[in-house]
């Protein structure tokens, strides 16, 4: 035989390596055209930009002249934007003026709430999706795929804030099991807070993972492989195992995108359940025009999908090694 | 009793009865050719034997394996009882036939499990499968790697060992090669008769292909619309066919061009020089002139500096295995892949790389598949009347298209899934036609057809270059079907051209070593046959069977 097989996998990694550096480079580049559109928001804001930093406070000449002065307002743009980024990258975003506590504070104090909140609703829409689109494949037709579709199309076309007020009226209003409001004490009750709105957020995502895994396995079922597992005697919980390895690729890929659609979905949650979160922060920053914390949250959000979608085509590396032999390019 | 015992009752689709009731037995170590066209319900039948149909597809009938007594029909459950461990499967194609994202080595140990009914320590299952690799004549290291680093005939064999590790009594081969180049499907028709003596297996074989199933199988049965039309010893079967179906099956096989070939006629052409693919003393440049032209894909240099020339209205097969370069060399022409060295010349004007130097009207390609290089949401008039205005001509011209390529004026109305597979190759051929090109590039364009089917597109595209003049560069691994519809035939070896010469002198009388081999391995495939076949005109023969 004339065939060579690969022998040295070291030769392998290095595209690999090469990919990673050109994709986290890609990643600076975009955050840093992010940077500088963030910071334009502080000029581009409608009205006049000494009132807006003001906020509430008389303006008074000496008020405007102790503005300006905080601001760096009177130099030259591209310093003021170096300051402000030079701020940024040390964790200074300025002053919210709403709150009147450094937007470090204000951002870190709800942190955790909104990281739990996305947490929790995306464990619960993979723990129920992914299952339940298996499922749905491999009885397809059936009473359970029937079941999964219907319940797919609900959870993708109610708004968030339609299920939400739905889940309040009926599990904490009609029957009170749930709170109605807030975010809770201790981790405990706040995770108790957190179960309505965490399903609130889950409806519509799980209902995507569903139909992501189930059409995913649908194809992965007819596959030839499958066929040649199930005319060796491989059992049948192995050979869904194995067309589910498979899924995984496209499921993955949809998956990471879907937590970039959560980070909009908990301001609705947020609000509805009246929780003390990013997304209601973001929300009363904007109304207020409280610039500084806007613009922080404008740049968390942005390196938050960033990262994301780094990790996804990582993921898609790691699954899928067809992928890694060509360093990524396909 | 031992051996194989099948009665089908009959196997029902959803648009009614698909096999017709039939029997067949296999004794131990003894094997079975299922032999018929696409359609004919041969994989069915072997499907049914497995409890694999297709949904909506319900066979009755009885397997017995050594005495033990299996019904056809039984649920999803009790045929863990029959897959593996009495009947295993494999397919056609080792390219999706194993799972691509794992590794080769767990995908035999699953099937060691599955017979073993549980899981086995590490250790015992890295050296079954090292032994079971080394069965097929595979390293142990094969285990550690994934189906894509392999070549198509070391996937087979890991197939071919995923299949046998349950140690089944009757290993269905639903045609096992026709997915591989010819010097693998000998190795791998070789190895599974090894196997098969050393187990005391039965095999049951499905082919559309009689020539590969001479002396490799003890019967055969003939199978059209769902019937057996005609069965016993191989030998008997192939040298004196009874029913008029089996007569012309063996016609239409191109083996027959590759063993019909004289000596002495050979010799007449051996005069010609062996680099004598344009010896046509005119002064006029040829249609297509490759010089030096070298192509890498990363470190891989796939082409490495290849000349070839095809004169206006010349047929010209490249052979060569798969990875030889010969599709890279036919895409750089056409402009799919930029070649890295070298010059490419149409009619005497040079050819920057890429499709951008390149008009629709010199040269367009028919691709292997026309299962998925026609879009399956348009109707062919659809797909025709792009083409044509691409070209630059009125969509009134689409029926005078479809004739060109012998298919009916309503084919326009319909969509590529309501068309067998050879009435899409034609389609994709009056695709190709459509803009007049003067070279027309067939890659594989036959390989995925039945032979009765790829007789016929053999025929219209000789037909093609008498009556349009059009050029022809015909790219296969067979090199029976290159024979037979080639002037002049190039043989690429690891991106550089081994031998070329007329296509009669380089297939009979090869001088090349490695060329030798090719041709011997085709023979090896498909035994010379020795009896009246010969007086055969298959063309005729060829068109009284409807693709």
């Amino acid at each position: 035989m004339t065939e060579t097989l690969p022998t040295a996998r070291a030769p392998r990694l290095r595209p690999i390596g090469r990919m990673l550096a050109v994709r986290v480079l890609g990643t600076l580049a975009i955050l840093f055209v992010l940077s500088i559109v963030v910071f334009s928001m502080l000029h581009l804001a409608p009205g006049d930009l000494v009132k807006t930093l003001l906020g509430t406070r008389p303006a008074s000449p000496e008020a405007v002249a102790a503005i300006r002065e905080q601001y760096h307002l009177d130099d030259p743009l591209p310093v003021q934007y170096l300051r402000w980024l030079g701020g940024v990258l040390t964790g200074d975003f300025g002053q919210s003026i709403r709150l009147q506590t450094s937007v470090a504070d204000a951002i870190g104090s709800r942190l955790g709430l909104t990281l739990a909140l996305c947490g929790l609703a995306f464990v619960a829409a993979i723990g129920t999706g992914i299952p339940l689109g298996v499922q749905s494949a491999v009885r397809a037709g059936g009473v359970l795929d029937r079941i999964g579709t219907a319940l797919g199309v609900i959870g993708l076309s109610a708004p968030t804030f339609a299920v939400g007020l739905l889940l309040l009226y009926v599990f904490a209003y009609y029957l009170p099991i749930f709170p109605v409001y807030g975010g809770g004490r201790g981790p405990l009750d706040t995770l108790y807070h957190l179960i309505l709105p965490a399903i609130t957020l889950a409806a519509g995502l799980g209902a995507i993972v569903l139909k992501l895994t189930r059409t995913a396995m649908l194809r992965e079922l007819d596959a030839d492989y499958v066929t040649s597992a199930r005319a060796r005697g491989i059992p049948e919980g192995r050979v869904r195992r194995l067309a589910l390895r498979n899924a995984a690729i496209p499921i993955v890929t949809g998956a990471s995108l879907l937590l970039t659609f959560l980070v909009g979905g908990t301001v609705l949650a947020e609000t509805t359940y009246a929780l003390p979160g990013l997304g209601t922060l973001l929300q009363d920053s904007v109304l207020f025009k409280d610039l500084a914390v806007v613009q922080a949250l404008t740049l968390l959000v942005s390196l938050v999908i960033a990262v994301i979608a780094l990790l996804a085509d990582l993921a898609y590396l790691l699954l899928d090694p067809r992928v890694r032999a060509k360093g990524g390019t396909a | 009793m031992t051996g194989i015992d099948v009665a089908l009752e009959g196997i029902e689709g959803p648009a009614g009865r698909m096999v017709e009731p039939l029997s067949f037995g296999i004794a131990p170590a003894a094997s079975l050719a299922l032999i018929g066209e696409s359609g004919s319900g041969k994989t069915l039948t072997a499907k049914s034997l497995v409890g694999l149909l297709p949904p909506g597809f319900r066979a009755a009938g009885t397997l017995r394996v050594d005495g033990r007594e299996h019904r056809l029909e039984q649920t999803d459950a009790s045929w863990r009882a029959v897959r593996g461990r009495e009947v295993s499967l494999l397919l056609q194609d080792p390219f999706t036939s194993l799972s691509p994202v794992h590794r080769c080595g767990p995908q035999i140990a699953w099937t060691l499990e599955a017979k073993a009914g549980r899981r086995l320590p590490a250790r015992e299952l890295e050296a079954e499968v090292a032994r079971r690799l080394a069965e097929v004549n595979l390293p142990a290291r094969v285990a550690r790697a994934h189906p894509h680093e392999l070549s198509g005939g070391m996937r087979q064999r890991v197939a071919i060992a995923a299949a046998l590790a349950s140690d089944p009594r009757l290993l269905i081969a639903d045609e096992p090669t026709t997915a591989l180049d010819a010097s693998n499907q000998a190795e791998i028709l070789d190895l599974l008769r090894e196997l098969q003596h050393e187990r005391g297996m039965a095999m049951l074989l499905i082919s559309h292909d009689l020539g590969l199933v001479r002396g490799r199988t003890d019967e055969v049965l003939v199978m059209r619309h769902g019937e057996v039309v005609e069965r016993g010893d191989t030998a008997r079967v192939l040298s004196a066919p009874e029913h008029q179906y089996t007569k012309a099956l063996i016609a239409a096989d191109p083996a027959l061009a590759l063993d019909a070939a004289v000596p002495a006629e050979a010799s007449g052409h051996s005069e010609a020089s062996a680099a004598g693919a344009s010896t046509d003393a005119s002064d006029a440049p040829p249609l297509v002139r490759a010089a030096g032209v070298v192509k890498r894909f990363g470190e891989r240099t796939v082409l490495g500096g290849v000349d070839l020339d095809i004169a206006a209205g010349e047929i010209v097969g490249i052979v060569g295995e798969s990875g030889s370069g010969k599709s890279t060399l036919a895409r750089c022409i056409a402009g799919l892949e930029r070649e890295d060295g070298g010059t490419i010349a149409f009619d005497g004007a040079m050819l920057a790389p890429g499709r951008r130097s390149r008009t629709p009207g010199q040269m367009q390609i028919v691709f292997q598949d026309p299962y998925s290089s026609l879009n399956p949401m348009m109707t062919i008039g659809q797909i025709l009347r792009e083409a044509l205005a691409v070209g630059g001509r009125a969509a009134a011209e689409v029926p005078g298209l479809l004739e060109t390529v012998g298919l009916p004026a309503d084919a326009a109305a319909k969509r590529p899934a309501q068309l067998s597979g050879g009435q899409r190759q034609r389609v994709a051929i009056a695709r190709a036609l459509a803009p007049r090109p003067r070279l027309l590039i067939c890659d594989e364009s036959v390989s995925a057809l039945d032979v009765q089917v790829q007789a016929q597109i053999l025929e219209l595209l000789g037909w093609l270059r008498e009556e349009l003049g059009v050029a022809i560069l015909f790219i296969s691994h067979d090199l029976a079907v290159v024979r037979r519809i080639a002037d002049t035939v190039t043989v690429v070896w690891q991106g550089r051209v081994v031998e070329r010469g007329p296509c009669a002198r380089v297939l009979d009388a090869p001088v090349e070593e490695y060329t030798k081999l090719l041709v011997a391995a085709a023979h090896r495939d498909r035994p010379p046959r020795h009896d009246h076949t010969h007086s055969h005109d298959h063309s005729t023969d060829g068109r009284t069977i409807p693709a």
